[in-house]
């Protein structure tokens, strides 16, 4: 129990009261930076950077991870109100989290949101605080074919067959795999798909992609209906809080699914995104009504966000223990690191543990300040809902416009949002599904890059796929997930042969 | 939904016009993206050339819009979107246009306060000190988080030049 | 017409900076062409801690980052920007290589140099676990493995891959090249052996290195880094020996500098070569050279013109020979 002793350390260093300013600043930055999209915990952490220099390593790290909580917190906001995810890792929020707040229940799916956010935290830092050393090894167990295995299970616990047209699920799946590949191909060095346009050659950046797929053509969908908004007036107290927790438990089995494939992908490092991702994908496949999912489920929010805040927060598992960033704010919370003076690495849990010890506690602290920050913005944010369209369509449009330029600093950006957003447009209206170009979008261009990197290993021997007992069994129960749908289909037609009443259901 | 059947069905684009021309697009991007691919590259050499992947993928998007064309072409025809509804998304996705427009020559700044009272003026119906408020607020806060406490430089154009910045 | 709206503000401001040396009248911005975290932004931001701790500019520091296509972004943003004085970029030898691997239409010589901060070591690293004593038994190994010894790295055509060919070349062996999204990746995948070795940056294996997953075998520069400070139990930088003298006859090392957009005045670019000639004097700074094992090596003006000329024909040299540059 020498652990829960250093802990207790720990927790002495965070309590100090600057500290604990400092975890509060922190997650209140953090949380802005979180709702306006295209600003993301890697720009509220590095743009504090330089400010921290001159301050104690610990108490720096305290307010700049701080600022990380609170924007995986602030993702789920926009995701939320108005289909516009403030992250990336929060676009899978958006699929049952906007049709929830449609429906008057913006209060319940922001309340479940944050409440899993915090359980999905907190499962990373017990990780985190218990067996970092031993989790540590597994991340170097991942060469390139692990990769490519974690991405491919992603996509086939994600990529189930649908209600829609199959032809259009595929159309949608190829085309996020296009775009993905536009730009410059890391394992060639070349260009490619740019047709000699320097604007093509950064390729389509997945925020500025979904922002306008997502939240602009939300705006344009909305109008046709009329000058409102569709959802209805939500409940603004805080009782919603209480009444949403109380219905929490019923779905243990969510939340310890996500929590766990969270810090899987956080530790590998597979990343929030792919976490959030195959956080959604799976609860709805192990739903007993799958058909809810993308209706307005409460499990399709609390699924992606325990996953993804369990992911972010593992991901700085390996950072402390191996010197590896797991995400792009783990990258520059690395950076300033070495700055301080500290070098991450195995010997950080010798030669300062002070300091480790102190951002652990204040990864406990920091998670549970932010919980109660944003719950109790709860109503605030619902009431924004009471607003006149056409005060807060604007808004949401120059929010847009200002989210697609800060991604990249890209003119050029606003512009491809406006034409995702008439895409959106037209695709929600023929019923091609967003969500497979998302997902291919995001990870199509990761999982070539780890396949032809395995290849070029291999020399071409595509056995690598299943060289080792880790490899082969991501691969294995990927095909599963792939093939559960279909498989449970003609289970059902199966039994249905067998009893009648069920077969007329079936067959439209 | 606008494929339930109204009482007195509303003239609009039709909606398979639209499935044709979106299948139609799809078809020419795969066909871009195949010629991008094979010009490069699209073979097996010892793992994947750089254009393996886009070439496969985009035969496959060619195939699936055929699939979805088909599939468009055997159902009965509906309304797409009424006349009257694309009049109002008009009316949001023309300001809109503009709005990114005018961030190239005027900075976002100026842009934005233009489109906030273009859109509250002819959509909403709010009293004149309602407008202005929301006009010079939206502008000046967003200048206020991201230049000076984020310090991500936004575009700009002539009058914040003028104003030193 | 920005360029053309901030001309007629600068003619309107000229009497009274006439009178005086120029000085920065907005916020200066800084475009680091890597992503947050990587070693060129850590550079940007020591710089713009260095600065603003010192206060050595009234006005702020803004640093930008623009990752995309290996950075070509950020040149043609530093191209279409000539005549602003408010912008720089941080510099590796990415701006001769990028343009040359994939035909983009600019040069460093749009651009106006201001000063070379540093130069960056690379060095060929192992693990642990493996029998290699020095640089000879790992090119002996790569001689008869088979299939091939992998390295990994940066990105394809970057740095490290073209020291990867370029040591194939000159020792006759096949050696495959794996590409990762960057030093930190490469580093990782050394340490859990999927990987023979990589030709990272000293600052991307430190940790690795102390904690014993790694080892140095040889550095490719032409004479050893020079911090003696003991790093591991009994090594220091300085102990590890020049490729070079074990037979590996390749030397590489990589720039790390600051531009202009083209079209300033040599009164701009005095004064920001004057602001990093102060940098470089901080403590700030000298740590920072310290902790990442940079060779100090500061150059501006003529010098740095020069180094720049010489160092470019090399670059062109070297991805001739390794089949580099873009053909279609």
């Amino acid at each position: 129990m020498d652990d829960l002793n250093q802990l207790l350390l720990g927790f002495q260093v965070a309590l100090t009261w600057h500290n604990v300013l400092f975890m509060v600043v922190g997650v209140l930055l953090g949380i802005v930076v979180g709702v306006l999209p295209g600003l993301g915990g890697p720009n509220g952490v590095a743009i504090l950077l330089p400010l921290t220099f001159g301050m104690d390593p610990t108490s720096a790290i305290i307010l700049l991870s701080s600022i990380y909580w609170g924007a995986l917190f602030g993702g789920a906001i926009t995701s939320i109100l108005f289909n516009i995810p403030g992250e990336a890792w929060s676009v899978a929020t958006t699929f049952d989290g906007y049709p929830l707040a449609q429906q008057g229940r913006a209060g319940e799916a922001l309340t479940a949101a944050f409440t899993a956010s915090f359980i999905g935290a907190l499962s990373g830092v017990v990780l985190i605080t218990f067996v970092a050393p031993l989790v540590a090894k597994f991340a170097l167990r991942f060469g390139p074919a692990e990769f490519f295995g974690v991405f491919f299970l992603t996509f086939c616990s994600f990529v189930g067959m649908g209600r829609e047209n199959k032809a259009k699920i595929v159309v949608s799946l190829a085309l996020g795999f296009l775009l993905a590949a536009v730009g410059l191909d890391t394992i060639s060095g070349d260009l490619r798909l740019t047709f000699g346009a320097p604007e093509l050659m950064k390729g389509f950046d997945f925020l500025v992609v979904v922002i306008g797929l997502f939240g602009v053509s939300e705006i344009l969908l909305t109008i046709e209906e009329g000058l409102h908004f569709k959802g209805k007036r939500a409940a603004m107290d805080l009782g919603v809080v209480l009444r949403t927790w109380a219905s929490l438990p019923r779905y243990w089995a969510t939340l310890i699914r996500s929590s766990i494939v969270g810090m899987w992908m956080g530790v590998t490092p597979g990343g929030a995104i792919a976490a959030s991702f195959m956080g959604y994908g799976l609860a709805k496949r192990f739903s007993r009504q799958p058909d809810q999912f993308g209706r307005g489920d409460i499990e399709g929010v609390l699924a992606p966000e325990t996953a993804a805040h369990a992911a972010g927060t593992s991901a700085l598992l390996p950072m402390l223990a191996l010197g590896i960033p797991g995400s792009a704010t783990a990258a520059v919370l690395l950076g300033g690191l070495m700055i301080w003076g500290l070098q991450p690495g195995p010997l950080l849990f010798v030669e300062n543990k002070e300091f480790v010890w102190g951002l652990i506690a204040s990864m406990y602290l920091g998670n549970l300040a932010g919980l109660l920050i944003v719950l109790a913005t709860v109503p605030v944010f619902a009431a924004i809902m009471r607003i006149p369209f056409a005060l807060v369509a604007p808004i949401i449009l120059v929010v847009c416009a200002i989210g697609a330029f800060t991604v990249e600093s890209s003119r050029f950006d606003i512009w491809l949002m406006l034409v995702f957003g008439v895409v959106g447009y037209v695709f929600k209206k023929l019923d091609y599904p967003l969500a497979p170009l998302v997902l291919a979008l995001v990870l199509g261009d990761r999982a070539e890059d780890a396949f032809r990197q395995a290849l070029l290993g291999s020399g071409g021997d595509l056995s690598v796929f299943f060289s080792n007992g880790l490899v082969s069994s991501l691969m294995i129960i990927g095909i599963l997930l792939l093939f559960w749908g279909p498989l449970s289909d003609l289970r059902k037609r199966l039994m249905g042969k067998t009893d009648p009443s069920r077969a007329s259901t079936l067959t439209p | 939904m606008t494929d339930a059947s109204p009482p007195l069905p509303e003239r609009g684009l039709s909606r398979r016009a639209v499935e044709i021309v979106v299948a139609l697009l799809l078809l020419g991007l795969a066909g871009l993206a195949l010629w991008d691919s094979y010009g490069r590259g699209a073979g097996w050499d010892n793992g994947p050339e750089n254009g393996f992947f886009p070439a496969r993928v985009a035969a496959i998007l060619a195939i699936a819009a055929v699939a979805a064309l088909v599939s468009a072409l055997r159902r009965e025809d509906s309304v797409f979107v009424t006349y009257g509804q694309l009049r109002l998304v008009a009316q949001v996705f023309v300001p809109l246009f503009l709005y990114v427009l005018g961030i190239a020559f005027l900075g976002i700044y100026v842009a934005s306060a233009l489109f906030m009272a273009l859109f509250m003026i002819t959509l909403g119906d709010f009293r004149w000190w309602q407008t202005a408020l929301a006009v010079a607020l939206v502008p000046l806060v967003s200048f206020w988080v991201f230049e000076l406490q984020f310090r991500v430089p936004l575009p700009k154009g002539p009058l914040e030049a003028f104003l030193g910045y | 017409m920005k360029v053309a709206v901030q001309a007629a503000i600068a003619s309107l401001l000229l009497p009274v900076a006439a009178a005086q040396a120029w000085e920065p009248t907005k916020p200066i911005e800084i475009i680091v062409p890597f992503p947050p975290g990587g070693s060129s932004d850590q550079m940007a931001r020591t710089i713009q801690g260095a600065i603003q701790k010192n206060n050595l500019v009234k006005q702020p520091v803004i640093i930008v980052n623009k990752p995309a296509a290996a950075g070509g972004e950020a040149m043609l943003d530093i191209q279409k920007s000539a005549g602003d004085p408010h912008k720089l970029i941080t510099t590796s030898s990415g701006i001769y290589m990028t343009p040359l691997s994939t035909k983009l239409p600019v040069s460093w010589k749009d651009f106006t140099p201001i000063a070379m901060m540093a130069q960056d070591a690379f060095v060929l690293w192992v693990n642990s676990a493996k029998p290699y004593k020095n640089a000879g038994d790992f090119i002996a190994a790569a001689k008869t493995a088979s299939p091939p010894l992998k390295t990994g790295g940066n990105g394809s055509k970057r740095e490290d891959h073209l020291i990867s060919v370029t040591m194939e070349q000159a020792t006759g062996t096949k050696i495959t090249y794996v590409p990762y999204q960057g030093g930190g990746p490469a580093s990782v995948q050394l340490a859990g052996g999927h990987i023979d070795a990589n030709m990272n940056n000293p600052a991307e294996e430190i940790a690795n290195w102390r904690s014993g997953a790694v080892k140095p075998l040889c550095a490719f520069s032409d004479k050893p880094i020079e911090y003696t400070q003991k790093i591991t139990a009994d090594m220091a930088w300085s102990d590890i020996p020049t490729c070079q003298s074990q037979g590996v006859n390749v030397t590489y090392q990589m720039l790390r500098g600051m531009f202009m957009p083209g079209k300033v005045t040599p009164e701009q670019q005095a004064f920001y070569v004057d602001l990093f000639k102060k940098v470089t004097e901080t403590p700030d700074w000298k740590a920072y050279l310290e902790r990442n094992a940079l060779v100090p090596d500061f150059r501006s003006g003529q010098s740095f013109v020069d180094f720049l000329t010489q160092d470019e024909q090399k670059h062109k040299d070297l991805m001739t020979k390794a089949g580099f540059i873009a053909t279609n």
